[in-house]
């Protein structure tokens, strides 16, 4: 589905990813774990193909096509989607337009919002003075407009509050477990994806299948998601890479 | 009451003056264009081509939804109908001729002798609309103008008045524009508006000039007690050279007025708007909102509060986007105040549309062009609440024809 091949990224004249090496197999989630600053959100957004994220060597594949040239406007009608933790207030512009213009028109935006509780949302300018989860709600909403086969998730469940994680986290779980087909299936579910956590709190809802360990903008190790958090979780980032350490 | 002589010594004097801003007409190299255009008795047996200039600028043919109709061509009232009692709507001469105490209003809200482009049009003796809604009365359906300019190297003249009688309340759209082939004219368009006591009145215009036209119109209002007055202009298409800047004064306790401008500045055209809201009495609130983009032309927005009484609030918001390496955008907030304890905010911004945002459209599968304009209409028409429909589509057309991605 992606894969990752010894990507170089510089943000303002500054290497940020040093010689990435990642794959997300068709049908599988993968979760990428590293500390603050390690370049887990630069990946995502050079995935996504933002302008301010420059690949100075490096391919990325996105179903068998070097998309690393690809403008984002295409990447997105690929099948790839991105859920932003911090997106840009537009002021003037209504969430129901940018909603309806995300999908194809077989989704009823009303219903769509309503299962997020954004319906009352809808006619508010985009982003301008939601809280965090509501953003949260706001971005799977265009998501689920959208439909895409390939999830870029940066950390879904931060600056959620306790009630609402349940409902981000089942949404998630609807994305991925959708039954439109992408071209092909792993049990019951239809996509993939590559998904950012700080918490581990998103593993309730998902079944990832992999996790990668990222930092100073170099896959660290590759490991089951459980295992690797707990290590995490227990020893720290360092000792949880220094224990695993195979370079990629 | 204004004498005639005066009047005219005054118009007399001032036919030198030049208009306070923008560039300036030499308003003896122009003819006045005709004032005695054929009569056409439905709207719908107006020739072709003028039709679609009228259609282009917001005017309904067939007057479905319209209390009533009046267009001006040239310098001739050609047709006015209405569909509504207690509404009035008739050429100026006519009204002059019918009621003795309109000289009270004539020529009071908008000074004969302002600059050279008023005494023009008071020496010409322009003709124009009178509207009048009696008291009480709530018109349901706007009412429909139209001011069009239909040959070329000539002035229109004209010289509106409005009366909102205490407790009515009326919606006028009015459109502007030029035949294709009179691009070089000149419009001169006098307005006097007067909204009484808890009278209200929302004012849009749509305009659609030639691209060496000039425009000059003078605009005064008189708001009385708890009146409420809302004026939209709209321009997007390329024009010579307009320069507008219509003063409101709230005379009466807890009046209000709005003034919303949307402008595009096309390479060449000079655009030039103000709005002054002047607040004489007590409990009066105001607000400026403009937001404008330069494609390569000037674009100058001006606004101007004053707080002349207690108790007052006014903001002021000037926003322009510049779209070009040319061109040129200019914003000039400005804010007096008389007494302590008044309210009066403005803010001003200049800047590009910001990348972050085209680019968050386009990863939800938007192409660039989808994504600016879907932002450039968001700026230009999505704070602004109750804007009529035939407003927005101008708006979404023009930014849809500019191809403002590129």
């Amino acid at each position: 589905m992606l894969r990752i091949e010894d990507l170089h990224v510089e943000v303002d004249g500054k290497e940020v990813l040093a010689g990435v090496n990642l794959e997300v197999p068709a049908g599988q989630t993968c979760v990428l774990f590293g500390p603050n600053g390690s370049g887990k959100s630069t990946l995502l957004h050079t995935l996504m193909g933002f302008g301010q994220y420059k690949v100075t060597k490096g391919k990325v594949y996105f179903m068998g096509r070097d998309i690393t040239d690809v403008p984002i406007d295409e990447r997105a009608r690929m099948g790839m989607g991105i859920l932003l933790q911090r997106p840009p207030n537009i002021v003037g512009l209504q969430l129901r337009d940018l909603v309806k213009a995300a999908g194809d028109g077989h989704l009823d935006i009303d219903e769509t919002a309503e299962a997020l509780l954004m319906k009352r949302f809808l006619e508010r300018d985009v982003n301008v003075g939601f809280s965090g989860g509501e953003i949260k709600r706001s971005e799977l909403l265009q998501l689920s407009m959208q439909e895409p086969c390939f999830l870029l998730l940066d950390e879904p469940e931060s600056g959620v509050d306790m009630e609402s994680i349940d409902l981000v986290g089942k949404k998630i779980h609807d994305l991925l477990y959708d039954k439109k087909g992408c071209g092909w299936e792993k049990g019951n579910r239809s996509k993939s994806a590559l998904v950012i956590t700080h918490t581990g709190q998103i593993l309730n809802y998902i079944d990832a299948d992999c996790a990668y360990v990222i930092r100073g903008g170099q896959i660290m190790c590759k490991g089951r998601p459980r295992d690797i958090l707990r290590d995490i979780q227990e020893k720290g980032y360092g000792e949880c890479i220094k224990c695993r350490m195979v370079k990629f | 009451m204004p004498d005639g002589q005066v009047l005219r010594k005054r118009a007399e004097e001032a036919l030198k003056v030049r208009g306070a801003y923008g560039k300036d007409y030499e308003l003896d190299s122009y003819e006045a264009a005709s004032s005695d255009r054929d009569r056409v008795e439905s709207l719908e047996d107006i020739a072709a081509d003028q039709r679609k200039t009228m259609t282009d600028v917001g005017v309904i043919p067939d007057s479905v939804g319209r209390s009533g109709s009046l267009i001006y061509v040239d310098n001739t009232v050609v047709h006015n109908t209405t569909a509504d009692q207690g509404l009035e709507l008739i050429p100026t001469h006519e009204a002059m001729e019918k009621y003795d105490w309109l000289e009270d209003y004539a020529w009071r809200a908008v000074q004969v002798d302002k600059d050279k482009y008023t005494a023009r049009a008071y020496l010409e003796n322009a003709n124009g609309y009178f509207i009048r809604v009696k008291a009480g009365k709530k018109v349901e359906f706007p009412v429909q103008t139209c001011m069009m300019i239909d040959s070329n190297k000539r002035t229109q003249h004209t010289h509106n008045i409005i009366i909102v009688e205490e407790g009515a309340s009326l919606d006028i759209i009015t459109g502007c524009a030029t035949s294709g082939h009179a691009s070089e004219s000149l419009h001169l368009g006098m307005s006097e508006i007067y909204v009484h006591e808890n009278g209200s009145l929302n004012f849009s215009m749509i305009h659609n000039w030639g691209k060496e036209t000039g425009v000059r119109p003078r605009t005064g209002v008189e708001l009385g007690k708890n009146a409420k007055f809302v004026n939209n202009y709209v321009i997007m298409k390329p024009a010579g050279s307009v320069q507008s800047y219509p003063t409101c004064y709230l005379n009466g306790e807890g009046a209000s007025a709005k003034f919303n401008s949307i402008a595009l500045s096309h390479p060449g055209s000079e655009i030039d708007l103000g709005s002054q809201v002047v607040m004489n009495a007590p409990k009066t609130a105001s607000e400026i909102l403009s937001r404008s983009i330069t494609l390569g032309g000037e674009m100058i927005a001006r606004g101007r509060l004053v707080g002349n009484a207690q108790n007052i609030r006014a903001h002021l918001e000037c926003r322009s986007l510049i779209m070009s390496e040319t061109g040129r955008t200019l914003a000039i907030p400005e804010l007096e105040a008389m007494y302590p304890d008044v309210e009066m905010t403005h803010e001003a911004a200049v800047g590009k549309i910001a990348r972050e945002q085209v680019e968050y459209l386009m990863a939800r599968g938007l192409d660039e062009d989808a994504a600016v304009g879907m932002i450039v209409r968001g700026f230009l028409e999505g704070s602004i609440r109750g804007l009529p429909e035939s407003l927005r589509e101008e708006i979404d057309e023009a930014v849809n024809m500019a191809n403002l991605g590129n």
